[in-house]
């Protein structure tokens, strides 16, 4: 009956979708302020109803309902409660309902704060984010309906991966949509600009939000994926240029570029439709990675069961969604008025030369990704596109990229001086420089790579600190100054030096990670990175739905007792797939990491140990990133559908007759 | 692909999350393992998805693992165990794909959009600077009014709103 | 001014991409096919210990002289059992000289497979630890190759061969081989 529930409800919130997505249109062109109003009800009418659907499903896990077919294809009745939660969206229809809705809880955000927005362009947004939303539940439902029955029920369920089976997927996956469908407002914001053929500083102030929320959301998304992958995969590696992993890196270039124009368009009333283009592709891109993970035209370890029949429908929603957009935009961006001159060296030029990078970062992320794909159809010929393909081209356009970052924001906008700006970084760039020659004397002779981008990553945060306390320092009043910063500043300043943690994070972890392995008996010692690392043996601890083979290493330091690490190796009995479970000790500054292998069947087992230095920064460093973000979010100026148009234009005193 | 599917489960039960690189394949020699283990890197696992075969557990990765390292104890420079691996696996198997006809443009796509970006960026802000027609628009009244006001009120025109 | 045509560039670019996905989800392409870099090429040396008793190593000699199929097999590998009858008609109706290379396999159990379902190999060899398979580029079991008349490879299969690739593609082969 619940399962029913929930594919009617399914049903229904297409046909309010359908409603949503075109009567406001309407009402918008014939300017019927009835008929634009509609789309506040029924996008929160939408969110109820997708809402239901989701509820009927997560129900339908946590009773293992083995009558419908999803549950018993992805779940089982011995799974820990939190992996029947968790395993709602551990599967391709599940995902997909969370996509849905996570969109329709974006349609509904923007009607219940867009009060300060335009009746058209409020109509238009929504009417463009429910006609996004007909194309997932009609993809649901007739491709991959959550709620098919079986008959007659099996017993139990086939469980679920045991590699999902990790509390990573009760965040990973969540905030990644987060992520990937908030960037859904600002393609929406960029469409509904278009059509009415006006992009002005307030449309870039009240898409400036949303893009920062959803690329907060994508950050932390990202992040989190990166680190599960490092504990769950046992070899301390922390991103592989998987081609789903490129996926989601492409909108998050394109979103960290659009977060940067979109101040261009608001300050200075220039970038105007190259900010609408990336509205555009950020969402889009966002699709292409759904596409990829779901439709088997690429191999990878994220994929989901594939089915080309989906394939064709992702790929034609994608089409209609990525091309629709950019058929306008050929159409209707030519008439945008280009805004406010500046000269190159400006902050108006800074944040073209960020643009410019990024977007070549993001390109030569797409070019990797998807050149194997093309070149097998062209010409059959195989080729992989792995890690050291992108070390030797992403890698180096990142270095102009932050050299820029931390001279930028010295720069005024309309027309600037370099000199002034590089000598008030002159003390960070010398110890920038310095930190890099001792890391290539001191550290590691191995690799000189590794210390200039350790340099790049000192210079990041020490530049940025220096921007601050240029605002800030200097004679009387420094803490009124202080304290006056605005909020948006203060972000911008943590996620830039954030940038900066992840750039140490990835030197340490990966260039001048320490590692060991032996097979070691009960009683064992090796030493290792300073520490001494003594099997003291290794037992067997049922779980929930595993065994586990679980080694204790004892730890010392210098004699002293140190720690003590527990890898294990757990047999999921339901898949019989074994998993390693990696034992990790942080002091947040280096990882102990260690993993058990097999058994020689004569006592001795293999021991695998990694010295990870600086690899939690990498995370650490990200969710700087992300807090950057969300404190500039509540700068009074940014604040989700502040300003109205011209209202703020010019002070009231200053306010001349009329 | 559903050979695929047998494999992996065959795999999975016959030798389970065996780790990668193993210490029965350490070589004694400290500088050929060192180099070993860089080439293992960057060679991908031919059964896995996106696996050098330094850190796969598949079967076939151990054993090219050990293929790479008889290379190096027969005396083959890095070059030449790349080259006994593609003449066996073709360009596939390398995670940094040669630099030749068919992957020009994926070596160059980034850069050749880079510049000519970079280019077109150039002669736009050039040819801005040279034609100062538009620099002199025509105000409205009502903003030769705002201006006025600005002036007289001594406020800077673009201020931190 | 004639700026309005980078206005489409995005909108090409979509076009070339998702032609290419079109193009991949209508053919029936393999994403996972890795391709053989062997066919065209003469095949790798082959130096193998007999897996029957009393019978010479498998060697290029072996080979020369006339079109054969070469086929690596175990008897722990599920989709060997099944493209094994395809095996034995092959060597039995159509006359065409079958070499099988026991892969990771103990000589008993690869015998005891024999046993059971068929020996179609003229000549029948042990690979005990992967080392002859690496020579041949092999990705897994069951792969199999067809090998002309002058010791090039012609046509490389990863995976389990079907009815239809043995009239399609093996016989011609074997046939233009000679």
């Amino acid at each position: 009956m619940i399962p029913e529930l929930g594919h009617f409800a399914l049903i229904l919130a297409l046909c309010v979708a359908l409603v949503q997505g075109t009567v406001p249109l309407y009402g918008a062109a014939r300017g019927e302020p009835a008929l634009m109003a509609l789309g506040r009800m029924a996008a929160l009418a939408q969110l109820a109803l997708v809402g239901v659907a989701f509820a009927a499903l997560t129900h339908a896990y946590l009773t293992s309902d083995f009558t419908v077919a999803n549950v018993v294809a992805n779940s089982h009745s011995a799974k820990p409660m939190l992996y029947k939660f968790t395993g709602v969206w551990g599967n391709h229809e599940g995902s997909m309902l969370l996509w849905t809705l996570i969109l329709a809880l974006f349609g509904a955000a923007v009607a219940a704060f867009g009060e300060n927005l335009p009746e058209t362009l409020r109509a238009r947004v929504l009417a463009i984010q429910a006609l996004l939303g007909v194309g997932f539940l009609a993809f649901l439902l007739f491709t991959s309906n959550p709620f098919e029955r079986v008959f007659p029920p099996p017993a139990d369920g086939n469980g679920l991966n045991p590699l999902l089976q990790d509390p990573g997927l009760a965040f990973h996956p969540p905030l990644l949509y987060l992520g990937y469908v908030g960037f859904s407002v600002a393609y929406a914001f960029a469409v509904a600009a278009l059509i009415e053929g006006r992009v002005d500083a307030a449309w870039a102030r009240w898409v400036r939000p949303w893009t920062l929320a959803a690329w907060c959301f994508l950050t932390l998304g990202i992040a989190l994926g990166s680190w599960w992958a490092y504990y769950i995969l046992g070899w301390g590696g922390f991103w592989f240029w998987d081609p789903v992993e490129n996926a989601s890196l492409m909108p998050w270039l394109a979103g960290t570029a659009l977060l940067h124009s979109a101040i261009v368009v608001e300050k200075r009333d220039a970038l105007k439709s190259w900010t609408v283009l990336l509205a555009i592709l950020a969402f889009s891109l966002s699709l292409l990675g759904t596409f990829l993970v779901r439709s088997g035209v690429l191999t990878s370890v994220h994929a989901f069961a594939q089915d080309p029949a989906r394939g064709l429908y992702i790929l034609a929603f994608l089409l209609a969604v990525t091309g629709g957009g950019l058929g306008l935009y050929a159409w209707r961006a030519p008439a945008l008025k280009p805004g406010g001159l500046f000269q190159p060296v400006s902050r108006e030029g800074g944040l073209i030369l960020n643009n410019l990078l990024l977007s070549t970062l993001a390109v030569a992320v797409l070019l990797g990704t998807l050149y194997p794909l093309f070149l097998d159809l062209l010409t059959g010929e195989k080729v992989s596109v792995g890690p050291p393909f992108f070390n030797a081209t992403f890698v180096p356009i990142c270095a102009p990229l932050f050299a820029a970052l931390c001279v930028g924001p010295f720069l005024s906008w309309k027309r600037s001086d370099l000199w002034p700006a590089l000598r008030r970084l002159q003390i960070a760039f010398a110890v920038s420089v310095a930190a890099a020659l001792i890391a290539a004397f001191a550290i590691d002779g191995r690799s000189t790579l590794a210390a200039i981008a350790f340099g790049f990553g000192v210079w990041l945060i020490l530049g940025t600190l220096a921007g601050a306390l240029d605002r800030v320092a200097g004679g009387a009043g420094a803490m009124q100054r202080l304290r006056r910063l605005p909020r948006a500043f203060i972000g911008m300043s943590i996620a830039h030096a954030g940038l900066g943690v992840v750039v140490l994070g990835c030197v340490g972890a990966g260039a001048w990670n320490l590692e060991a392995m032996r097979a070691m008996k009960h009683g064992d010692r090796m030493s290792f990175a300073g520490y001494e690392f003594t099997l003291r043996g290794v037992e067997e601890v049922p779980g929930p739905n595993w065994i586990a083979e679980r080694a204790t290493l004892e730890v010392t330091r210098g004699g002293a007792p140190f720690t003590t690490l527990r890898p294990e190796r757990r047999l999921f009995t339901v898949q019989r797939r074994l998993i390693a479970e990696t034992a990790i000790q942080t002091n947040l500054v280096r990882d102990l990491y260690a993993t058990l292998g097999e058994s020689d069947g004569q006592g001795a087992w293999v021991v695998r140990l990694y010295f990870n230095p600086l690899a939690p920064w990498i995370w650490l460093g990200a969710a700087f990133c992300a807090l950057g973000g969300f404190v500039s979010l509540t700068d009074r100026r940014l604040r989700v559908g502040a300003p109205s148009r011209r209202r703020t234009v010019l002070p009231p005193a200053a306010q001349p007759a009329e | 692909m559903r050979r695929r599917a047998l494999l992996a489960a065959a795999a999975a039960l016959a030798a389970p999350a065996a780790l990668a690189t193993e210490p029965s394949e350490i070589l004694t020699d400290p500088a050929l393992e060192v180099r070993a283990r860089a080439i293992g890197r960057t060679l991908r696992c031919v059964v896995c998805q996106n696996q050098a075969i330094d850190d796969s557990t598949a079967e076939v990765a151990r054993d090219m693992r050990r293929a790479v390292r008889e290379r190096l104890v027969a005396g083959d420079s890095d070059p030449a165990v790349y080259a006994f691996m593609v003449a066996r696996y073709g360009d596939y198997v390398l995670l940094k794909p040669p630099f030749k006809a068919g992957t020009w443009a994926l070596w160059l796509g980034a850069p050749a959009v880079l510049a000519v970006a970079a280019v077109a960026l150039f002669v736009a802000a050039r040819r801005r600077a040279r034609s100062p027609a538009p620099a002199a628009p025509v105000l409205s009244d009502a903003e030769r009014q705002r201006v006025a006001s600005l002036l007289a009120s001594g406020r800077d025109p673009a201020p931190e709103r | 001014m004639s700026t309005r045509w980078l206005y489409l560039l995005p909108l090409a670019t979509l076009g070339i991409v998702a032609g290419f996905f079109a193009w991949s989800l209508t053919s029936d392409r393999n994403p996972a096919s890795i391709g053989s870099a062997l066919v065209g090429r003469p095949a790798p040396t082959l130096n193998a210990a007999p897996l029957r008793e009393g019978e010479t190593a498998v060697t290029d000699a072996s080979l020369r002289g006339r079109p054969v199929v070469v086929n690596f097999f175990a008897s722990w590998c599920a989709p060997c059992q099944l493209e094994h009858p395809i095996l034995m008609r092959l060597a039995e109706r159509e006359g065409a000289t079958v070499v099988g290379i026991a892969y990771k396999n103990k000589p008993a159990d690869a015998l005891a497979f024999l046993k059971r379902l068929g020996d179609p190999y003229k000549h029948a060899g042990l690979d005990p630890d992967g080392k002859i398979a690496i020579d041949w580029g092999l990705s897994g079991v069951p792969e199999t190759y067809v090998i002309d008349a002058r010791g090039i490879v012609r046509l490389h299969f990863r995976g389990p061969i079907s009815e239809r690739d043995v009239k399609d593609s093996i016989l011609p082969a074997l046939k233009a081989g000679s």
